[in-house]
């Protein structure tokens, strides 16, 4: 059998027998994350569902002076409430979200058929609270457009002559659309698996074994170093693997308990996704596999390993965070990028959209140069004298 | 057969090494002897090709390590001062493991195995886990998959360290029978008393250095001293670091 076999077997072997580890990186990291996700998506509806169904409360200050007003609202199902003391007060306080004040010389303007003024006190810093006083805002033009309409019509003219300009909105959002900015942290979920999948491996073969003295009989084998070094990549690169396949399979499962079909969303989580996920996440677990092993086998000790090794966890999040936070347009270029290309693949298939075989091909090569070069840097390490001695 | 010329290794300005030169013979027991820091285990490392020699030259059957370390190895079994085992593969999977790595079938691995756990007595603990071990038990395990490839030369760093009197008096025997078998035997050890009871030659290493080389006869002959050990405490300049 091959050397490069022979470590790979007995590294997989190995570490199988490690029941806790095992458990751990190859079920709880790859099933937790698909239900932390769901769980996550599931209270974001929960609030988008709320926002538009539940009645509207709305403290009023000054009620009584605009009777026809606050009839007209509670029609529109906003929940009238008595007026707090301090309106601003009970607004930053988050008592309320949002407040209406009516001025004592309403009627008197109103009656002039002069504009009559109601204030909307709210904080936009609150997110929530914004939309509600949106939600009022859109409440109170309807108001005013209707008096004013009735206004016109009683002079014996045509509310139409306010009216020049005609407008409607053609959203071009899918769903699959909507529902992708939710979904844009996905990728990092099976980045992430991959890494928790690696993450022991590649500590426990490089310095975990120098810390237990078992590398430099290993290197007095007559077998080369890069064959060692090929092996134990492998067995860490299997790993990690089977943790994303479990992750992708896990999300594929779990993804249709999401409630997303409720606010007018769809996903694409076929077998089309996971395979189109898999294929572009192959090449890019193995180089995180290898850089895994790299900075652990770069560290001095199996804390300092653990602790690089954690560090390099936030590394991939990067693109996963810009895309949530900033919509960005996918260009050509991105493509290839190792990670970047994985981020736009993925979330352009969970949205249906359409990725070029070029994409494709772009990504997988461009990560397994990175590999190459990852794999040539962890060689250079393995190669040096300092490695196998433990201090 | 191992030869050793002019051996030098530095790691910054700390010279490790400095002009090391004997031969170890086939059928014959070596000992390095030196104090604790006098670079047995560096030159050591330089025999198995773990570390490059600054200069000088490492032979082991006519064969330059520089040029082929792979064949060097081939023909090496080392026992390094590290000798860690996987504790989740039993001892006899240890063995196996490195047999499978020096490329032997698995036939041949079954038998040499078999062969290695009756001589070293260690029957009770083959199918056992080796987490847990204890350090004699750990030995036994190194030396078995260490010589798993029926090696003409082997390398002990230090064997008989931690181990208790009867360990170490069966190590003792082990090392004969080594000898008697053929082999070319090259060990290295602070203890006098061990090389002076087990060697046909000693070398003798201080501060980077050979100080003497000769049968324990002729080096008491050589410094005139009536015993082995004022013999080594005159030849290493001070009885420092020489554990009694």
């Amino acid at each position: 059998m091959n050397s490069f076999l022979v470590v790979f077997v007995k590294e997989v072997r190995e570490n199988l027998r490690d029941r806790r580890t095992v458990l751990n990186t190859l079920l709880t990291g790859p099933l937790f994350a698909p239900f932390i996700f769901v769980l996550l998506i599931n209270t974001v509806v929960t609030q988008e569902l709320e926002k538009a169904e539940k009645p509207l409360p709305l403290p009023v200050v000054g009620a009584q002076y605009a009777p026809n007003l606050v009839a007209a609202l509670k029609q529109q199902n906003v929940d009238i409430q008595p007026a707090p003391a301090d309106a601003e007060r009970a607004v930053r306080e988050q008592d309320a979200d949002v407040v209406l004040r009516i001025g004592a010389d309403f009627a008197t303007y109103w009656n002039k058929g002069e504009p009559a003024q109601v204030e909307i006190i709210y904080d936009a810093s609150q997110r929530y609270a914004s939309g509600q006083a949106g939600r009022l805002r859109a409440l109170l033009d309807q108001y005013s457009e209707r008096s004013g309409a009735l206004r016109l019509l009683a002079r014996g003219l045509s509310p139409k002559i306010l009216k020049p300009l005609s407008f409607a909105e053609r959203d071009q959002s899918t769903p699959q659309s909507r529902a992708s900015q939710l979904f844009s942290m996905l990728p990092y979920f099976f980045i992430l698996g991959g890494f928790v999948g690696g993450m022991a491996l590649a500590i426990d073969t490089t310095s975990g074994e120098r810390e237990r003295q078992s590398l430099e009989p290993l290197l007095a084998n007559p077998v080369p170093r890069w064959q060692i070094l090929g092996g134990k990549l492998s067995a860490t690169t299997a790993f990690a693997l089977t943790s994303v396949l479990l992750s992708v399979l896990a999300f594929a499962v779990v993804g249709r308990f999401l409630p997303a079909g409720k606010i007018g969303m769809t996903l694409e989580i076929g077998p089309r996704f996971a395979a189109g996920a898999m294929l572009v996440m192959l090449p890019l677990t193995a180089l995180l596999a290898s850089l895994q092993t790299l900075v652990a086998a770069f560290a001095k000790s199996y804390r300092e390993a653990q602790t690089y090794v954690s560090l390099l966890m936030f590394v991939p999040a990067i693109p996963s965070m810009m895309f949530s936070f900033v919509p960005i347009k996918t260009q050509a270029w991105m493509y290839a990028v190792p990670l970047l290309s994985q981020q736009v693949i993925i979330t352009r298939l969970l949205r249906g959209d359409f990725v070029p075989v070029s994409g494709f091909a772009l990504s997988i090569a461009s990560t397994v140069a990175a590999l190459a070069l990852a794999y040539a840097a962890a060689t250079l390490v393995y190669r040096s004298e300092r490695l196998a001695i433990s201090a | 057969m191992i030869e050793v010329r002019s051996l030098r290794k530095t790691f910054g300005p700390v010279v490790a090494v400095d002009d090391v030169s004997f031969s170890a013979r086939d059928g014959e027991i070596t000992g390095l002897l030196g104090p604790n820091g006098a670079g047995k285990t560096t030159t050591l490392r330089c025999l198995y090709t773990l570390m490059q020699p600054d200069s000088g030259s490492v032979t082991v059957d006519g064969i330059d390590a520089a040029n082929d370390p792979l064949a060097v190895r081939r023909r090496l079994g080392v026992l390094p001062d590290a000798r860690g085992l996987y504790k989740r593969l039993t001892a006899r999977e240890n063995i196996a493991y490195f047999g499978r790595l020096h490329g032997l079938d698995e036939a041949t691995i079954r038998a040499r195995s078999d062969a290695m756990i009756a001589a070293l007595d260690m029957a009770d603990i083959a199918p056992r886990r080796t987490e847990g071990f204890s350090q004699g038990q750990r030995v036994k395990t190194a030396i078995a998959r260490a010589l798993i490839h029926d090696p003409n030369n082997v390398i002990l760093d230090e064997p008989t360290n931690g181990l208790d009197v009867m360990a170490t008096r069966s190590m003792r025997q082990f090392l004969r029978r080594l000898k008697s078998e053929g082999r070319c035997v090259l060990f290295s050890s602070h203890i006098m008393q061990e090389v002076a009871a087990l060697c046909d030659r000693i070398v003798v290493i201080a501060r980077g250095r050979v100080v003497a080389a000769a049968t324990p006869d002729a080096l008491r002959a050589q410094t005139g001293a009536a015993n082995l050990e004022d013999a080594f405490v005159q030849l290493i300049g001070s009885d420092e670091g020489l554990a009694a």
